[in-house]
């Protein structure tokens, strides 16, 4: 990719094309969220207008319609992630996704206690003495729900420490993923420091350990090729508004064995076979996890995203975003009095840059760029232990996305440098 | 309305001059009741924890500690100037003034005869995200107030 290849993508993206305080938008917020193209506002505006109906349930023509719409969907956003299609659950975001396999794991305990579902599901419970490994550089959404699972199962939560460039301890990793370890969850790509985790080595670990291993995927689905199959992960969660796709649509994977023997997280319509009023019998994956009507049209623009980003390339993608992740970091440490946070200029980074401005609240630094049209994200990123471990409470974020130029970036780093003058920092 | 209508000179001065921050080192005169209160804004980390005394029915002293963006820290350090001396009334008045302000998204104008320099702040109310930020030392007060007083 070059800038005359970005800024003919731009024109995909009416959003971007706007004024904010006067100057030309200059978004570099991807990471929080991002924007759609023409082509998945069009896939939920057509859905709309053609084949809006209830899935898996009536006759009639539109039903039948939704449904393949639905299920296609499905298929696309398998071969996406290089997963089976059964494999694919539709969640709201990542967040659900990994609350739904937090839930499923206690509800193993619970089944398997009343020796109910699959001899199998003992292996799969958690109890006192049983531990769950995370990372220091977990957003909230791959943390709290596994410190939860820890308080209803008596379970130990460990975590393998960041050092201070930012990487994980594989030194100490080696220990506190052990024979004890029954879940490992960390994640793809940092959304605050920009690190890539060694994924071969950790899952390594955990095949060692015994244990099940989840993938955060929210950083690097979007962004860069992903393959769970290649990566050997049993389980893996991602946003569709991170990826160009709508808000209230995100994918949960997990390996068919596993998910034909997990007990579900919510439970109602759509995902039974045989009720009656005392209990009820349960589809097998994905319809098992996909309790109540769906996120229709939502499921359908996610997979035009999907065919959006595959059609440009996401090697190709995550080489421009990188390199654009580069010059950020460059460009921020030749400026006094800036801290960035993560791997050093020249270290293998994703395309975002979150940094500390000596003297100046992440707050205001935010504000100084909005004045000049560029969108950035400040606090904590979701992520307070990585703050509180490298010394902050608040910082700021730039994420880039296919739609940035190298000229967005410059601008920004060219205001970055003015802000410890205004605020006589 | 543009960065320097927000980032008055009074804010950013007060920010940097922050009246009345360091709680370790002030001791709260002899016979006044004390009220304490910490607030903290989860979205940006914003933490100020404020202590003041009334005695006789007026403010007699004002202290914090708080961490936060130039704003928050500028109007902690406003509110210190203004409330020390303030009978408990008035600064309760000065207070609901304040809220009544930023919480107007910039219709309701700030009365500098009861305001001081915390009509500075008028401009944040146009910021919806900064509300909170000049808020969180004015809401710590009204807490320590109604148990001071």
């Amino acid at each position: 990719m070059d800038n005359a290849e970005v800024r003919r993508i731009r024109n995909d993206f009416p959003v971007l094309d706007q004024l904010v305080n006067g100057r030309p938008l200059i978004y570099l917020d991807s990471g929080a969220t991002s924007q759609n193209p023409l082509s998945v506002i069009e896939a939920e505006q057509e859905f709309y207008e053609q084949r809006n109906a209830a899935v898996h349930r009536g006759a009639h023509h539109l039903a039948v319609e939704a449904t393949e719409a639905f299920e296609d969907a499905r298929q696309t956003v398998a071969d996406f992630i290089g997963a089976d299609y059964a494999e694919v659950i539709w969640t709201s975001n990542a967040t659900e996704g990994l609350n739904l396999l937090s839930y499923a794991l206690s509800n193993a305990g619970l089944w398997a206690a009343q020796g109910r579902g699959d001899a199998r599901l003992k292996e799969l419970a958690l109890e006192p003495g049983d531990e769950i490994v995370v990372t220091e550089m977990e957003h909230h959404a791959n943390l709290i729900p596994w410190q939860e699972l820890a308080f209803r199962t008596g379970a130990t939560l460990r975590y393998i420490p960041v050092d201070d460039a930012g990487a994980l301890r594989m030194d100490v990793a080696r220990d506190t993923v052990n024979r004890r370890t029954k879940v490992l969850a960390f994640t793809h790509a940092s959304n605050v420091l920009g690190t890539i985790n060694p994924v071969k080595d950790l899952v390594a670990l955990g095949r060692e350990a015994g244990a099940l291993v989840v993938l955060d995927a929210c950083q690097s689905a979007p962004h860069m090729p992903l393959d769970v199959k290649a990566l050997d992960v049993d389980f893996a969660a991602f946003s569709g508004h991170k990826m160009l796709a709508p808000t209230g649509i995100g994918v949960f994977y997990g390996k068919q064995d596993l998910l034909d023997i997990l007990p579900p997280f919510l439970t109602g319509g759509s995902m039974i076979t045989t009720v009656t009023m005392e209990r009820a019998e349960y589809l097998p994956a994905p319809q098992r996890f996909e309790a109540g009507t769906q996120r229709i049209s939502q499921a359908v623009a996610l997979a035009a995203a999907a065919n959006y980003l595959t059609e440009t390339g996401l090697d190709r993608i995550h080489r421009w975003e990188s390199a654009l992740g580069q010059r950020m970091v460059t460009g921020l440490e030749s400026i006094p009095g800036i801290r960035v946070l993560g791997p050093a200029a020249g270290q293998e980074r994703i395309g975002l840059a979150a940094f500390d401005v000596e003297g100046v609240h992440a707050h205001d630094v935010g504000q100084f760029l909005d004045a000049r049209g560029i969108a950035v994200r400040v606090g904590h990123h979701c992520a307070q232990p990585l703050h509180r471990r490298l010394g902050l409470t608040a910082t700021t974020r730039a994420s880039a996305y296919l739609y940035n130029t190298t000229d967005d970036v410059d601008q920004f780093l060219d205001a970055v440098a003015g802000v410890r003058a205004y605020f006589r920092a | 309305m543009s960065l320097d209508q927000l980032y008055q000179q009074i804010i950013l001065d007060h920010s940097k001059a922050r009246h009345g921050s360091g709680l370790a080192g002030t001791q709260a005169p002899g016979g006044a009741t004390t009220g304490q209160s910490h607030q903290l804004n989860p979205v940006c980390g914003d933490e100020v924890t404020l202590r003041l005394a009334v005695s006789d029915g007026k403010v007699a002293q004002i202290a914090w500690d708080g961490a936060g963006c130039s704003i928050s820290m500028a109007s902690a350090s406003v509110l210190t100037d203004l409330a020390e001396g303030m009978t408990v009334a008035e600064l309760h008045e000065v207070i609901d003034s304040f809220r009544e302000v930023l919480r107007s998204r910039g219709k309701i104008q700030a009365d500098p005869d009861l305001l001081g320099d915390a009509a500075a702040f008028e401009g944040v109310a146009r910021y919806a995200a900064r509300v909170k930020c000049a808020m969180i030392s004015w809401v710590a007060a009204e807490d320590a107030l109604n148990q001071a007083a």
